[in-house]
């Protein structure tokens, strides 16, 4: 324990070491300014270089063996079939416990995505407020649950993850046309912005597990991509309702105009 | 503001205030995943999990984790970081402009945590699957190379970002041109390399990085008579977001070669 906290400090003192000595050295010769507070800045490194060895330590004991464990529990064949082996190709619908996990998990890990609140309460300024940020963020947050459910299915089935992101892509170049013009960038932003840093290893997890349980998928070809299920999916349905909020706020507006 | 503010006293009650603070919304972030695992392991799954211990310790691992990293960025690098973004995108020369956005972009997602746990995973799961020799070595080796290429895509992410909102490109262009590349390059990327590289667009964006480049996106877009800080400001992440995925596929082509059988 002591050794691998050492080892991990020692790790983390390097990738922390070069977002400070950049932005030390730039205030002191480029902008020619001198650091302020320099004691709390110092105190400030030290405590992100013991949080990040915390931090990786704390995944490697609980967030990933949880995926990992969810994931082989979830498709052991006495919990899905009742029997003691997997039929030969066992069918997607005997995995239904997972793709229910894996909405789940997308969902209310979103809703409380302290990112995902910035992006709500910004989207409510740029649409003059028709986009309610609560709504966004149930929104959004149904959007994540569907695709790392949706993500899961594809890991259960084997299919080509490209066919899936190339479509996903084609609906977000097609919605791009008919959104309001300054949502496009928010939405856009709302794809990277709602995978946190806690919920990344853990649907990592996830998604190396089941690959590596369900018979015949291998984790190096099946293993990644749920997380890119969870970027693109915001991108349509930060869109989608702001399509929807404007063209309800202009039908109530008529409604109004009309008596 | 307050955190400025709290730097001229010295007294240790804030401090631990805050601490305590940060302790909770770490905690938050944590609470729907632990909630949502023990209620499918006490109501569907119904087994116990194994070594609870090891559980309990590592989720406070990471919820103290969390809250020292965050306020520690806080303390320091945040304020100043984004006092230079400001500084930055106001004044100065185009090509400092552009070096400073590069490595920010660099530093920060090297300093990115998911993504150097993330990295790690792919080198374990690439190494048993004999795609690279397994020892230790080897598998740092490669998780470092593909930090290092997330990190350069982020920066040049970053530059191009700097240029469109210099230039008033629009966003959707230079998104809907680059899907078109990244879905182009599957078809010659390795199969091992495509999963990791889609999933690396959402992990670079995440707790050091966000904050920073949005700093700089929306300094330079308010300090650029007629843009609007909220059209323009945004979408520096989108970018940033996208740019990874075509670099680690490059970086597969590189190290596996080109993808000859079209079987997806």
């Amino acid at each position: 324990m002591i050794e691998g906290l050492s080892a991990a400090l020692l790790a983390t003192v390097r990738d922390v070491f070069a977002v400070s000595a950049l932005l030390l050295g730039f205030q002191l010769f480029v902008l020619r300014r001198p650091i302020p507070h320099l004691r709390r800045l110092l105190v400030g490194l030290v405590f992100v270089v013991i949080g990040l060895a915390f931090f990786l330590m704390g995944l490697e004991l609980a967030l990933f063996p949880m995926g990992t464990h969810m994931a082989t529990q979830l498709t052991s064949p006495e919990f899905e079939v009742g029997a003691d082996t997997m039929p030969e190709s066992p069918q997607w619908w005997l995995y239904g416990w997972v793709y229910l996990f894996a909405a789940i998990v997308g969902f209310s890990t979103t809703l409380a995505e302290p990112a995902l609140i910035a992006v709500a309460f910004k989207a409510n300024q740029a649409s003059r407020g028709t986009i309610k940020p609560w709504g966004l963020r149930l929104v959004v947050a149904i959007g994540v649950g569907v695709g790392i459910a949706l993500g899961t299915f594809r890991i259960v089935t084997g299919t080509s993850l490209v066919l899936y992101i190339a479509i996903g892509y084609l609906i977000v170049v097609v919605q791009t046309f008919f959104a309001p013009k300054s949502i496009i960038p928010l939405a856009y932003d709302s794809g990277g912005v709602t995978t946190s840093t806690v919920t990344v290893p853990l649907v990592t997890a996830l998604g190396l597990g089941l690959s590596g349980a369900i018979p015949g998928r291998n984790p190096a070809l099946d293993g990644f991509g749920l997380i890119a299920f969870a970027s693109l999916f915001p991108m349509m349905t930060v869109m989608g309702y702001a399509q929807l909020a404007g063209w309800w706020a202009r039908l109530r507006s008529r409604y109004v105009q009309e008596g | 503001m307050l955190t400025i503010m709290m730097g001229k006293t010295t007294a240790m009650k804030p401090l631990i205030q805050m601490i305590l603070r940060r302790f909770g919304v770490a905690l938050r972030d944590l609470l729907p995943i632990i909630l949502v695992i023990v209620a499918f392991q006490m109501l569907v799954l119904r087994q116990p999990f194994p070594d609870v211990a090891g559980m309990v310790v590592g989720t406070l691992f990471v919820v103290i984790g969390l809250m020292f990293f965050v306020q520690g960025l806080e303390m320091g690098l945040f304020p100043i970081g984004e006092e230079m973004a400001y500084a930055f995108a106001q004044k100065g020369s185009l090509t400092w402009l552009l070096v400073f956005g590069f490595l920010l972009g660099f530093s920060t997602t090297v300093a990115e945590p998911a993504l150097i746990a993330i990295v790690a995973k792919a080198a374990d799961v690439v190494a048993e699957a004999n795609y690279i020799p397994s020892d230790t070595a080897s598998r740092a080796a490669y998780a470092m190379q593909m930090r290092l290429t997330v990190a350069l895509s982020v920066g040049v992410a970053i530059v191009l970002g700097i240029f469109r909102i210099l230039r008033g490109w629009p966003i959707q262009y230079l998104i809907i041109g680059g899907y078109a590349v990244v879905v182009a390059m599957t078809f010659v990327a390795p199969e091992a390399i495509v999963g990791i590289a889609f999933d690396s667009g959402g992990v670079t964006t995440s707790t050091v990085t966000v904050p920073l480049v949005t700093a700089l996106g929306i300094g330079l877009a308010s300090s650029i008579r007629g843009r609007d800080p909220l059209v323009d400001g945004f979408g520096m992440i989108a970018l940033a977001s996208l740019t990874p995925m075509i670099f680690v596929m490059i970086l597969g082509i590189l190290k596996f070669g080109l993808r000859f059988s079209g079987s997806g």
